[in-house]
């Protein structure tokens, strides 16, 4: 172990600062672990072509339809939510259908550390790039590939967004309201892309440490079903323990009751209150001010408050009704009682705790003007990285990868970009 | 779970993180997750629980045949694979001193601990810092470490709810739902071993220690809910729930009933929903200008829309939709129930599930590790500790305590 008393030397404040990630990334899972590592400093070269776009700069544009740019073929840079994906990274625009192509980006992964991929199964063999082929190049790279099901097995095929994977996992089994209901399902968010990028740079970090220390690169294969499979060990275990196959509860937990969201005095506003055991439950009492329902023998102990459940809530919801979800905040939480408000995006945006934590965060951008994307999803408090640099236009960095980087001349640039391989 | 890399050489080391030392204090599951994610890609996780009662989630189903027993909590022996466990009470002078020991042998000092211990037992990471430079501290909590909430009492619950996922979570008339399995925990878990070897990596590199703060409603609140910034600042929406549907998406992106459960259908690209439309056979709605905006059909008038494709899917099984789907190439499948994907051809060709035995349990079966390294492995090996398992191996064998005074700790209830 290194001797760190005499305090050694200040660490880069991007801890990652020294290794150059090849990103071919397309949508949320592969860009998004591209993000992760470039938020920490690494070099990030997002690989595009206008062969092959980035589907995320297709998407509907919410700057409004007016500035939508159709027409002067703006609206590939307008796209708020793949400036948040790919901030902080360096764009060329490289057509993988020509030869010429293909060679220019194995000069590129020759000179780098990590490439990164959330290709379909055997799009790299294809390309000529998968991990035999790369260690030729570069023989310590580190290739992680994140496909949606895996790289073999009999479903690998199947077209897969999130929704797709998390219906295969088992998660979506239990987005519901009870048993009985129609199931809900969904989560309005890419819960799975996102479980899969953190699992993905997590892998590729680690790797990076063995590499540090052996000289030894690896091929990493992160499928997206897997990741989201991971985290939900618990329900695997109930069912071999009870034979029970887990269904939707709601918000319902066997642990604490209260346990549940529940309605406030304006339309749509919720609270979100937890109690845990009778210590708990007397602070929450206190807080209602002592109504008389609370010595009702069937709320006296956990066990009568779980079984008489729905009597409860409804209860509490007529003392939550009265008040907003900040009022009940403050009333809980002073008698240690965990209590936070639903919060939409808007209520996030304003609040003050994710204020000072820097949750969201201006940019500027060439074309949108300032813009607010979320901002570091952790915090480390010697090397935090941050928003360097919002995401790149379509090339931009041409000049400065392909031709100081690879180096190749004036002349040559300007002959790939007629020939359609710088494109 | 190791790959053979084309025949060549096996894998080299336990993983990636061979020669790591964890220290982890936590209890539930964002910092005992995190533990066994850094355990399973290698490194050496040592987990203190309480001396008696043992980390909580002891306390937590699911048990086999519903019957508790601190040994046998489903929750637990997932969450604390790949670790070894002492009991240890650091609120003790003796304990206290045995913790210091520990953290001297330490990389990193992993805790999701109430925030009035941490200051109580100098546990914040300035003072950590002075005896500890070379320490990654890492703290996982629902808010974070700073901040005017950060002293605010938190469950996954209330996680999820500052996260913004719930509040988009359900029916429009109904209350908001939170994430199953306590998932804001085990992503932030997940999170926070990703920042933790950049970390590890910063020092290695010339760098000291730092702490690490994760907050489970800022990961979320970021990485997935951040993205609905732009609608609300360029549209006013500030959020909606809109319950078995995607929302500002194309129809079809749904959740469906079909003869036996549900489906889930989401075919964003055109060519998709022409060769779902070919597989359904001509219908009269098809020829209809309201039925081709696909927009509108997913925002404006979304039931409608469901209603003119859920008789198909009545009229088959999870299985023919799936077959069909996947021949079609058409992305659709079953929603599968946790039964059916302990039986998922696709998981189980490649090997995933692993089954451990563990004493005061039967053989059980956990999701195995999500990445396939082709040289260093990632493995699950060690089913969760017992409560002091390895108590005689880390504080006799590695801290050098005599076998009697381990029994004099012991009998003090220290240990």
């Amino acid at each position: 172990m290194m001797d760190y008393s005499n305090g050694g030397n200040e660490g880069p404040s991007l801890p990652l600062d020294r290794y150059r990630v090849v990103d071919f990334g397309t949508a949320w899972a592969g860009p998004m672990a591209g993000q992760l590592l470039a938020d920490l400093g690494a070099q990030v070269i997002k690989v595009e072509s206008k062969e092959r776009m980035d589907g995320l700069r297709l998407g509907r544009p919410i700057v409004g339809d007016d500035l939508a740019g159709g027409d002067r073929g703006l609206w590939p840079e307008l796209q708020p939510v793949f400036h948040g994906i790919n901030r902080n990274k360096l764009g060329i625009t490289l057509n993988l259908k020509s030869e010429d192509g293909l060679d220019l980006v194995r000069q590129l992964l020759a000179q780098s550390d990590v490439a990164l991929n959330n290709y379909s199964p055997g799009v790299l063999e294809r390309l000529g790039l998968d991990y035999p082929e790369l260690r030729k190049i570069r023989p310590d790279i580190i290739l992680v590939s994140m496909p949606a099901l895996g790289e073999t097995g009999p479903l690998r095929d199947v077209l897969a967004y999130a929704p797709i994977i998390q219906a295969l996992s088992g998660l979506m089994s239990l987005v519901g309201y009870s048993e009985e209901e129609q199931l809900v399902g969904e989560l309005q968010a890419p819960w799975s892309d996102v479980v899969a990028a953190i699992h993905a740079s997590l892998a590729a970090v680690a790797a990076l440490r063995h590499r540090n220390l052996t000289g030894e690169g690896q091929f990493i294969e992160v499928a997206q079903l897997e990741a989201t499979t991971s985290m939900l060990g618990e329900a695997f275990l109930d069912y071999q323990m009870t034979g029970r196959i887990p269904t939707p509860r709601g918000n319902f937990d066997t642990a604490y009751v209260p346990h549940n969201n529940y309605p406030c005095a304006d339309a749509d506003r919720w609270v979100a209150i937890s109690v845990k055991d009778n210590a708990d439950w007397a602070a929450f009492v206190l807080a209602m001010d002592n109504p008389e329902w609370c010595e009702e023998d069937r709320f006296s102990d956990l066990r009568a408050r779980l079984e008489n459940v729905e009597e409860l809530d409804a209860h509490v919801s007529a003392w939550t009704r009265q008040h907003t979800a900040l009022q009940i905040t403050e009333m809980l939480q002073n008698v240690g009682v965990a209590a936070m408000p639903v919060m939409n995006i808007e209520d996030q945006f304003l609040d003050p705790h994710l204020q000072e934590r820097e949750a969201y965060l201006e940019v500027e951008h060439p074309h949108v003007g300032v813009e607010w994307l979320y901002g570091m999803p952790w915090l480390l408090g010697a090397t935090p990285g941050g928003i360097r640099a919002p995401a790149p236009l379509m090339g931009q960095h041409n000049q400065e990868i392909l031709g100081d980087l690879v180096g190749l001349s004036q002349d040559r640039m300007e002959q790939f970009s007629a020939n359609q391989v710088i494109y | 779970m190791v790959i053979e890399e084309n025949g060549s050489q096996p894998a080299t080391s336990r993983g990636p993180l061979e020669g790591i030392r964890v220290i982890e204090w936590g209890s539930l599951v964002s910092a005992p997750f995190c533990g066994k994610v850094l355990g399973e890609l290698g490194a050496d996780v040592i987990k203190i629980e309480a001396p008696g009662t043992g980390d909580e989630a002891r306390q937590r189903g699911p048990f086999p045949d519903n019957t508790p027993h601190p040994e046998r909590s489903g929750l637990y022996l997932f969450a604390n694979l790949n670790k070894r466990g002492i009991s240890l009470d650091p609120h003790t002078g003796e304990g206290h001193r045995l913790l210091q020991e520990l953290l001297s042998t330490a990389d990193v000092f992993l805790e999701n601990l109430p925030l009035d211990t941490v200051e109580d037992l100098g546990l914040e990471y300035h003072t950590l810092a002075q005896d500890y430079p070379g320490l990654v501290a890492t703290s996982i909590s629902p808010y974070g470490r700073t901040g005017p909430y950060r002293a605010y009492k938190g469950t996954d619950l209330t996680a999820n709810a500052m996260s913004g996922l719930s509040f988009g979570t359900g029916h429009p008339h109904r209350e908001p739902l939170t994430t199953p399995l306590h998932q804001a925990s085990y992503l932030a878990g997940v999170g926070a071993a990703f920042a933790t070897v950049v970390a590890l990596l910063s020092r290695d590199l010339g760098g000291r220690g730092q702490s690490v703060d994760v907050a489970e409603a800022q990961v979320i609140g970021t990485l997935l809910t951040g993205y609905h910034l732009p609608t609300y600042i360029y549209r006013g929406v500030a959020g909606f729930r809109s319950g078995n549907r995607m929302r500002l998406g194309l129809f079809p992106n749904c959740v469906l009933p079909c003869k036996d459960g549900y489906i889930c259908i989401d075919a964003p690209q055109m060519e998709q929903y022409r060769r779902f439309l070919d597989l359904l056979g001509e219908q009269e709605w098809m020829e209809d200008p309201r039925y081709r905006d696909r927009r509108a059909m997913s925002d404006q008038y979304p039931e409608e829309a469901e209603s003119l494709i859920a008789p198909w899917f009545m009229q088959h099984t999870k299985q023919e939709v799936l077959d069909a789907c996947l021949q079609n190439r058409i992305p659709c499948v079953p929603v599968r129930t946790f039964d059916e994907t302990l039986r998922d051809p696709q998981l189980n060709s490649r090997d995933y599930f692993r089954s451990l035995d563990r004493p005061d349990t039967m053989r059980l079966t956990y999701p195995g590790a999500p990445y396939r390294f082709s040289r260093t492995g990632a493995r699950l090996v060690r089913p969760a500790p017992t409560l002091g398992q390895h108590n005689r191996e880390v504080f006799c064998d590695e801290l050098g305590l005599s076998a009697d005074a381990l029994l004099n700790l012991e009998q003090a209830g220290i240990v």
